[in-house]
C-alpha cells in the first residue's frame, strides 16, 4: 500500500477489508483460504504473526470447520470474524444456520465467486445469494470503499440488541478483490470509538450465569417460535441498518442507504443491479440522459432483509424495470433479486413491467455496451400497450456450445 | 506531465481524444511484472491527485502463460468495470506475443503500441506484419540485464512510456521506485532500476 495523496489508498478490494479487520481488531478469527478471498486470510495471518493485532486466530481444515470454530467463539462471547467464497461458502451451509438461530453476531466477508462446476473462480453472486434464506443479513458493496464501509457498518449491526444476527457483506471477486483501486481509511482510534467494545448477550464463559446453547428441541418445543424469533429481529434490522449508515455518514460524510438510486426521481425505464456492474450501469444512464432517454438505476445495497417497502415507493413511477442477476435460480421465473422486485411491485398501482436479465456468470464481462441493449429491451417495452414477454434475456451471451439443441 | 511538455522534449505527444480517461493494455508473459507496471502506472496517478485502476485479467496463474493487465486513469472517480476495450496505449512486454495475441485488438488507429524488441519499428513492422497505430519499441529486456542484472522488463517499460506518453514524469517514476524498492531491497538493486529507467527514457524508439 503506497501513500501518496493524503488520505487516499491505492489498494485491492482484499487489502481494503484487511485494513478493516486490523482497526476492528476482532476477538477471534478463524478462517480457510480460498481464492479471490485468501489475500484477506494471507494479510490477516501475517498481521497477527507480527503483532499487530490482538486476534485469536484459528486457522482451519475446511471452511466447514472455520464457521463451526466461529460459532463456538461467538458463542463463547468473542468478537468474531471471517471470510469466503464460492465453494468455501458452500461447505458452510449447515453452519450458516446454525450461526443465525443461536443469534451470534459473526461478521463474515464473502468475496463473490461462481459455483462450481465447470469450475471456474471467477464473480458472479451465486454463493451468497444462496445463503439468502440463511438467517443472515446480507450488504452488497460496489467498489473498494464500499468493501471497507460496509465491513465497520456490519459489526455495529450485527451486535445491536436490536438485531443479534450475524452479517455477511459482499463484493464483486477479482472485478473489485484483485483490482487496485482508492480506498479513503478512517483512523484507528475513529474505528475504534465507532465500533465500540463488544457486550456478548448470554456467553458461555460467563460461568456466574451457566446457559445452554443449540439443545436439542424437538416436537413440542419452540422451534416455531424460534424461528419467527429471527424474523422479528430481520425486519427490526432495517431501522438499525439505517440508523448505522446515518451515524457512518456523520463520521465520514458517505450517506449510505438500505438501497442505492440514481437519476431516479422522473425515470421511467430503470434497472436494478447489484455490486460492481452498478457504476457501469450509471455511465450508460448518463450517455442515455444526454440522448432524451430517461432512464434510472438502483443498485441494491441490502439483500436481506430485502427491503421491498423502499423499492415499491422508489420504483413506483417507473413504467418498466430490467433486473441484472448475475446469478440464476434455474426452473424459476426469473434470476433470483427479479423475484424480489416483481414481488415487491406487485401491490404498486400502477404495476411496473419487470424483466428478467442474467448477465455475468462465472465472469463473463459486462460492457456499457451490454447495458445499454438491456435499456434497449425497456425502452421498447415502455412503448407497447401490451406486455412483453418475462423471459429470462441473456447479456453477452455467445451462441452454440449446444445451446440450440437445448433449446429444441 | 502535460502533452505540451512532452511535445517539447522531442516525443510524439499522446492525442487521446478525451483527456478525461486514460485507457492502457498490458501484455506480458507470466513473471515479467506486467501486473506491477499496471500498478505502479496506477501509483504515480495517486501522487499526481488523479483516479485510478488497474486489474489484471485472471487466467492460468504460472511463469511464461500470456497475460493481460489493465490500467485506466482519469480525472473523474471511475466508474467502470468492465475489460479495457479500446486502449489508447499498449503495452508488450515480450516480443513473442506478437505471434500469439492480437496485440493491438479494439486499440485506435492513433493508439499508442510500445513494444520491448531490439528491432526498430519498421523493423518490427517487417517482421510481424503490423499496420497501422504508432509504434515504439525499447530493448526493455537487454536494459533490464545490464543494469538490474535481471531479465525482467517492466521497470525499462516504464520509462520509455514516460517519455512518449507523458503520462508521469521520469523524476516522479525514479521518486517514486526509491521509495516503494528502498522499503524492500538493497541501494544496488534500487540504483539499478532507477539506471533502467533513465536508459530506456533516452533510448525507445519511434518512427
Amino acid at each position: 500500500m503506497a501513500k501518496a495523496t493524503p488520505n487516499v489508498l491505492a489498494v485491492t478490494g482484499n487489502e481494503a477489508v484487511a485494513e478493516a479487520m486490523r482497526q476492528i481488531d476482532p476477538d477471534v478469527v478463524c478462517a480457510y483460504p480460498i481464492t479471490p478471498q485468501t489475500e484477506i486470510v494471507q494479510l490477516y495471518a501475517q498481521l497477527v504473526a507480527d503483532g499487530k493485532v490482538s486476534t485469536e486466530f484459528v486457522t482451519a481444515e475446511s471452511e466447514h470447520s472455520a464457521m463451526s470454530a466461529a460459532i463456538g467463539a461467538a458463542a463463547a462471547g468473542a468478537r468474531t470474524m471471517t471470510a469466503t467464497s464460492s465453494q468455501g461458502f458452500a461447505l458452510m451451509w449447515e453452519l450458516l444456520y446454525i450461526a443465525s438461530s443461536y443469534r451470534l453476531p459473526i461478521v463474515m466477508t464473502v468475496v463473490n465467486r461462481a459455483l462450481s462446476g465447470p469450475i471456474n473462480i471467477h464473480c458472479d453472486h451465486s454463493d451468497s445469494i444462496g445463503g439468502r434464506d440463511s438467517g443472515w443479513i446480507q450488504i452488497y458493496g460496489e467498489n473498494h470503499q464500499q468493501a471497507y464501509d460496509n465491513c465497520l457498518q456490519a459489526v455495529r449491526i450485527a451486535e445491536h440488541p436490536d438485531v443479534r444476527l450475524p452479517v455477511m457483506h459482499m463484493y464483486d471477486g477479482y472485478v473489485i478483490s484483485g483490482a487496485i483501486g482508492p480506498l479513503t481509511p478512517l483512523e484507528d482510534s475513529r474505528v475504534r470509538e465507532f465500533i465500540g467494545p463488544y457486550q456478548p448477550v448470554n456467553p458461555l464463559l460467563d460461568v456466574q450465569h451457566p446457559v445452554t446453547v443449540g439443545p436439542f428441541d424437538g416436537l413440542h418445543g419452540w422451534y416455531f417460535e424460534h424461528k419467527v424469533a429471527q424474523n422479528l429481529a430481520m425486519e427490526r434490522a432495517y431501522q438499525v441498518l439505517q440508523d448505522v449508515a446515518d451515524e457512518f455518514a456523520r463520521l465520514t460524510g458517505r450517506q449510505y442507504g438500505l438501497i442505492d438510486p440514481y437519476r431516479l426521481e422522473d425515470a421511467e425505464i430503470a434497472i436494478v443491479v447489484v455490486g460492481s456492474t452498478a457504476g457501469t450501469t450509471r455511465l450508460v444512464v448518463d450517455q442515455l440522459r444526454a440522448k432524451g432517454v430517461k432512464a434510472g438505476m438502483v443498485r441494491v445495497r441490502v439483500f436481506r432483509p430485502f427491503p421491498y417497502h423502499t423499492f415499491a415507493q422508489a420504483l413506483q413511477h417507473v413504467k418498466v424495470v430490467g433486473v441484472l442477476d448475475r446469478a440464476d435460480s434455474f426452473g424459476a421465473q426469473g434470476g433470483p433479486v427479479f423475484l424480489e422486485i416483481r414481488a415487491a411491485l406487485y401491490d404498486n398501482d400502477p404495476r411496473p413491467q419487470v424483466l428478467p436479465f442474467i448477465y455475468g456468470l462465472g465472469g463473463r464481462d459486462i460492457f456499457p455496451h451490454d447495458i445499454e441493449q438491456a435499456f434497449g429491451v425497456l425502452d421498447e417495452a415502455a412503448k407497447r400497450v401490451r406486455r412483453v414477454s418475462t423471459q429470462r434475456r441473456y447479456l453477452n451471451l455467445r451462441q452454440g456450445r449446444g445451446l440450440e439443441h437445448e433449446r429444441k | 506531465m502535460s502533452v505540451a511538455s512532452a511535445k517539447k522534449r522531442g516525443a510524439s505527444p499522446l492525442a487521446v481524444e478525451s483527456p478525461g480517461l486514460v485507457e492502457i493494455r498490458w501484455h506480458a508473459r507470466g513473471g515479467q511484472g506486467a501486473v506491477t507496471a499496471a500498478k505502479t502506472v496506477a501509483e504515480l496517478a495517486l501522487g499526481q491527485g488523479k483516479h485510478f485502476q488497474a486489474f489484471p485479467e485472471y487466467g492460468p496463474e504460472r511463469s511464461g502463460a500470456p497475460i493481460v493487465a489493465f490500467t485506466r486513469l482519469s480525472d473523474e472517480p471511475i466508474q467502470l468495470y468492465s475489460g479495457v476495450e479500446h486502449p489508447q496505449i499498449v503495452v508488450v512486454l515480450d516480443e513473442s506475443l506478437l505471434k500469439a495475441v492480437d496485440i493491438t485488438k479494439g486499440a485506435p488507429e492513433n493508439a499508442v503500441v510500445l513494444v520491448n524488441s531490439e528491432l526498430t519499428p519498421p523493423e518490427l513492422r517487417l517482421r510481424y506484419g503490423l499496420k497501422g497505430h504508432r509504434l515504439y519499441t525499447i530493448p526493455a529486456t537487454r536494459i533490464a540485464t545490464e543494469t538490474i542484472k535481471r531479465p525482467i522488463p517492466n521497470t525499462p517499460m516504464l520509462g520509455a512510456l514516460a517519455r512518449i506518453t507523458g503520462l508521469f514524469t521520469l523524476e516522479s517514476v525514479i521518486e517514486f521506485l526509491r521509495y516503494e524498492f528502498g522499503k524492500k531491497f538493497p541501494a544496488k538493486v534500487v540504483e539499478g532500476n532507477i539506471a533502467a529507467l533513465t536508459r530506456s527514457y533516452e533510448e525507445v524508439r519511434g518512427e
